[in-house]
């Protein structure tokens, strides 16, 4: 193995909603600002770009992160996944079913960063109660308030599968 | 955020190689390793770190949770937080550690931050991280505004005249009590680090933070074998339920026999600028009967040369607190 010098514009390849792509960015890029900007897949937002508001919530390999905080340069070769991937207005996943029927988004901006850090608590350790919920759900902020709706969305989800 | 060229290395050696040839591992590195890039890729956006190259330590074998021929753990520099948390064996033996981390930050942030990271965490000190304003830790000889200005979640333990920042880790707190060791790779070798002997307190320098010099890389921390019978607490107190910083916080981990202490270890939180092991809590506690009058005496002495800012007074009072119902947590 050789160590690989990757400079100012480097192409990386990246599966992104299952479709792979190439695509050559400036090393600052932000993955949020690639899947934005580049990838014109919007409904990942920036919110706060500094990982404290969880808009920007994505799936990397599985798991949930803040995609303002890494480069999108280090995650040449991974599997990510946005709010665009997990399902659509025909074909809804069960937890954008369940945010519609619990009413669980006013102005819908932190929306998409909630229900892709929702589908990812489903699969990490997590208690049974409200406050649980609560707990693996502060990293995502609505300023609008929804909060009730979208613990009661999440617990719907929860106790039906 | 400026430029900057991408790097990344085939193995620690080439990584090692790399950043030796940085002119400091300490405040404003032209050489950083970006392993979460949770700290650092923030303070890049804010151009409070400027690296001209950043080295990607993602890929190195440096990502496993191991026992030790001694019983004890090894924990790999780039294991997520989440993960270390989880481990089954962290939750059983290492208590006081799980309940840190996941005190800490959000699920995503303790998704992406590794235990490395989270030993070179940095302040939140706002005259720190804004670069319109001056700050010793960030331009030496600038001043710090924070003295005479807002200073509410600073420090009260281990300031100087120079810098008051508060080190803002839960992990590195716990970890001070179950005595750490951080394992380094250098230019000139490998090195052990105990994590007391790690982070710097500023002085005159708060520009220094640690112990590191340009090319080492953290590539693992050791705990020791798991003290039989020990009760581990963490506790956090701050001003929101969750996703926010200590004002205070206190990790105990305590043996008790015939109602007396037999062992303790006793590490302050979000009041200290480095973590704040408590020898003088350790001292008061040692062979005392447990009750609420002892803690409370242990959290006095802890808390003893403790000096007020001007807007953290409180967190004097709120630390002896802490640690006093930390500790009654842990052995009621």
């Amino acid at each position: 193995m050789q160590t690989i010098d990757v400079r100012s514009d480097t192409t990386i390849s990246v599966t992104v909603n299952g479709e792979q792509q190439a695509i050559t960015v400036d090393v600052r890029t932000s993955l949020l600002d690639l899947l934005r900007e580049r990838l014109h897949l919007s409904g990942t937002k920036k919110g706060c770009d500094h990982g404290q508001c969880g808009a920007c919530t994505v799936h990397v390999n599985g798991r949930r992160v803040t995609s303002c905080l890494t480069l999108a340069v280090m995650h040449d070769g991974a599997e990510i996944t946005t709010i665009e991937g997990l399902g659509s207005p025909d074909n809804l996943h069960p937890m954008q079913a369940a945010f519609v029927a619990c009413d669980g988004y006013q102005c819908g901006y932190c929306t998409s960063g909630q229900i892709m850090s929702a589908v990812a608590l489903l699969k990490e350790p997590c208690g049974p109660d409200d406050a649980d919920v609560k707990e693996l759900m502060s990293g995502n902020i609505c300023r609008c308030g929804a909060y009730a709706n979208i613990v009661a969305a999440i617990q719907q989800v929860r106790k039906s599968t | 955020m400026h430029t900057f060229e991408f790097v990344r290395p085939a193995d620690s050696a080439a990584a090692v190689a790399t950043a030796a040839q940085a002119k400091t591992a300490q405040q404003g590195a032209d050489v950083r390793f970006v392993a979460g890039g949770t700290t650092l890729l923030d303070l890049m956006k804010l151009n409070v770190e400027t690296p001209a190259r950043v080295i990607d330590i993602n890929r190195l074998p440096l990502d496993k949770i191991e026992a030790t021929p001694d019983g004890g753990l090894k924990i790999g520099a780039t294991v997520r937080n989440s993960d270390l948390a989880h481990h089954p064996t962290v939750q059983r033996d290492y208590a006081v550690l799980s309940q840190a981390i996941l005190n800490g930050a959000s699920a995503q942030l303790r998704n992406m931050a590794t235990t490395a990271g989270n030993l070179l965490q940095r302040t939140r000190c706002v005259y720190f991280r804004d670069t319109a304003m001056p700050c010793n830790k960030r331009e030496p000889g600038t001043g710090c505004p924070a003295i005479t200005g807002a200073n509410r979640t600073l420090a009260v333990l281990g300031t100087s005249e120079h810098c008051i920042a508060t080190n803002p880790s839960d992990m590195c707190v716990a970890m001070a009590t179950l005595e750490a060791t951080i394992h380094v790779q250098g230019s000139k070798g490998a090195r052990a680090i105990p994590i007391g002997d790690f982070h710097l307190l500023p002085g005159s320098t708060p520009n220094r933070e640690t112990v590191l010099e340009p090319g080492d890389l953290i590539t693992y921390v050791t705990l020791p074998p798991p003290v039989a019978g020990s009760r581990q607490v963490y506790l956090k107190l701050r001003d929101r339920a969750s996703y926010e910083f200590a004002l205070a916080s206190a990790a105990v981990v305590i043996t008790v026999g015939g109602g007396k202490v037999t062992r303790a270890r006793v590490a302050l939180g979000g009041v200290g600028t480095k973590p704040w092991r408590s020898p003088e809590a350790e001292a008061a506690l040692a062979g005392q009967p447990i009750n609420r009058a002892n803690f409370r005496n242990a959290a006095e002495a802890a808390l003893r040369d403790a000096k007020p800012q001007s807007e953290n007074a409180f967190k004097i009072e709120l630390a002896k607190r802490c640690l006093t119902h930390a500790l009654q947590m842990a052995t009621v």
